[in-house]
């Protein structure tokens, strides 16, 4: 475990470097969240009957989006980790004296929990400070903040965890564009990215609420804004859990098997 | 312009090299606008209209922003990867060729695999047009086709200047994505549901108003006297690649080699 901490220690210091390339990010993002609200505006102003999630509700989440946009996107990864397995430089990371799955898991978290460190303080102050209705508002409660953050990060543990299976396949297929791709776009449409999960038509929803990935991102967010009320937000805590544990020893196991099969050309 | 097909010809040989990524690339190509579309039209299904515009008439102005912008990917690719160029050194090169450098620049990329993108755009404009009342007319035609072709001068001078800027700042700027992809969401929706100010930005600032929203209330007769003026606003918003090919130019005078 003393390892794996190290890890995360040193790969978080490294990722804190890249200051002006996260204050760019800021900047998009910020653009971005302030042109997905405008089109919902206009959405919410004739709308006919009451919407599923309020606009202040939505407001919230797009804003929470937008900060912690690298706990949502698939996108977001390690090409070194691909050209090690493509290059066959993966023969030195076998070397380790530890698990390679726990020791991946360790570094990608890393990565994305500087970036979000990063992006996500500068996003929420300015979007608590912008004029209504675009400003971001506060959780109705204490223990409404709370079950946040502990959704929010076991959110991101399970995000790691399927981004996994994301390098899991390339040493399969040796190219990662076809897997990113799936995994990309489905990702991120049944997280919520493209359209709020809450204004999906219910049969969407339900596959939604199936599938991993509504529970990365989209769960803590509506947690955050009251929309799903707590009694709620703890079983979806202990889906969360569940998740995480199964699809962590699937990937241990899926790695193990293909790591013993794996031919490292020389070179 | 001949050697521009030879650039074209080379690129598109060595890109077929890798045949399985490519067909993956394009395919992927097709789906990522797909999902947007996909989620446009989901909301729609919810909220009947915005602002008074319906479902169809946005998918048209998603259609033509769309198109615009894969072309220009297509083809101005060269100058959005252009900060690779500068930071290896590469540019020198160029300059010591005897033709002139925008031609090389725009030569030395081509995405052939956005056309993927392309197609998914096409078929949405098909699906929106095989749908609208619109009583056709050869003016009617010709605006359609100079709205695409308009976004295409658009984005490719906003490429450019980004690129220009990478003569001061050798790295690429990020924020330049803002305008390009940020542009084109925007676009996406007829301009007249933001804000007044966003409005007149992308109007009169960097001229998306020009592509789809003016011309599209003509196409639909939405429009309230003045038809000429409507259907020349297209080429009106093509004039704003002039002075980003005039930075260029002063760009390129600017320019110190990072060496190595």
């Amino acid at each position: 475990m003393r390892v794996y901490l190290s890890v995360l220690k040193l790969r978080l210091l490294n990722g804190m470097q890249y200051r002006s390339a996260a204050l760019a990010g800021v900047a998009t993002q910020f653009f971005w969240g302030f042109m997905i609200i405008m089109v919902f505006q206009a959405f919410y102003q004739n709308a006919a009957d009451t919407q599923p999630i309020s606009l202040k509700e939505l407001i919230t989440y797009i804003w929470l989006q937008q900060a912690f946009l690298v706990f949502v996107t698939v996108w977001f990864r390690d090409s070194e980790l691909f050209d090690l397995i493509t290059s066959g430089n993966i023969a030195y990371e076998l070397c380790r004296p530890c698990e390679l799955y726990g020791f991946w898991f360790a570094k990608l978290l890393a990565q994305r929990l500087s970036s979000a460190i990063l992006r996500c303080f500068p996003i929420l102050i300015f979007s608590f400070f912008l004029p209504r209705p675009y400003n971001m508002t506060f959780p109705p409660s204490l223990s409404a903040f709370l079950l946040f953050l502990t959704a929010l990060m076991l959110g991101l543990l399970l995000l790691v965890a399927i981004s996994m299976f994301l390098y899991i396949s390339v040493f399969i297929t040796m190219s990662p564009m076809g897997s990113l791709l799936i995994f990309g776009i489905l990702g991120e449409f049944f997280a919520g990215l493209i359209i709020p999960v809450p204004l999906m038509p219910s049969w969407l929803q339900n596959i939604a609420n199936v599938l991993p990935f509504r529970w990365t991102a989209d769960f803590p967010f509506r947690v955050y804004s009251g929309h799903i009320p707590q009694k709620e937000a703890l079983i979806g805590i202990a889906i969360q859990l569940v998740y995480l544990l199964v699809l962590v020893w699937l990937g241990r196991v899926s790695m193990n098997r293909i790591l013993r099969k794996v031919v490292v050309q020389g070179g | 312009m001949k050697l521009y097909f030879k650039y074209l010809q080379i690129l598109f040989k060595s890109q077929m090299q890798y045949r399985t990524s490519f067909w993956l690339l394009t395919v992927g190509q097709f789906f990522i606008p797909f999902a947007v579309f996909a989620g446009l039209y989901l909301l729609f299904e919810r909220f009947g209209q915005i602002k008074g515009w319906q479902f169809f008439e946005v998918a048209l102005c998603f259609a033509v922003i769309h198109m615009s912008f894969s072309l220009s990917e297509c083809f101005a690719r060269g100058f959005d990867m252009f900060s690779s160029l500068v930071v290896r050194g590469d540019f020198d090169r160029i300059l010591v060729r005897p033709r002139s450098t925008f031609i090389q620049v725009l030569g030395s990329k081509f995405e052939f695999t956005k056309a993927g993108r392309l197609l998914q755009s096409a078929l949405v404009l098909i699906w929106a047009l095989s749908n609208l009342p619109i009583d056709w007319t050869l003016i009617k035609a010709i605006t359609l086709v100079l709205m695409v072709t308009s976004g295409v001068f658009i984005f490719t001078g906003i490429y450019i200047l980004a690129a220009t800027m990478c003569f001061w700042t050798v790295q690429g700027l990020e924020v330049a994505n803002i305008f390009t992809d940020g542009g084109r969401e925007i676009a996406q929706y007829p301009l007249n549901i933001y804000q007044k100010w966003v409005t007149r930005f992308f109007t009169f600032v960097i001229p998306f108003g020009t592509v789809n929203y003016l011309p599209l209330l003509y196409l639909l007769g939405k429009n309230n006297g003045d038809d000429l003026l409507y259907i020349l606003t297209p080429v009106l918003g093509s004039i704003f690649v002039l002075p980003c090919l005039l930075v260029w130019q002063m760009g390129v005078r600017h320019y110190r080699s990072t060496g190595s």
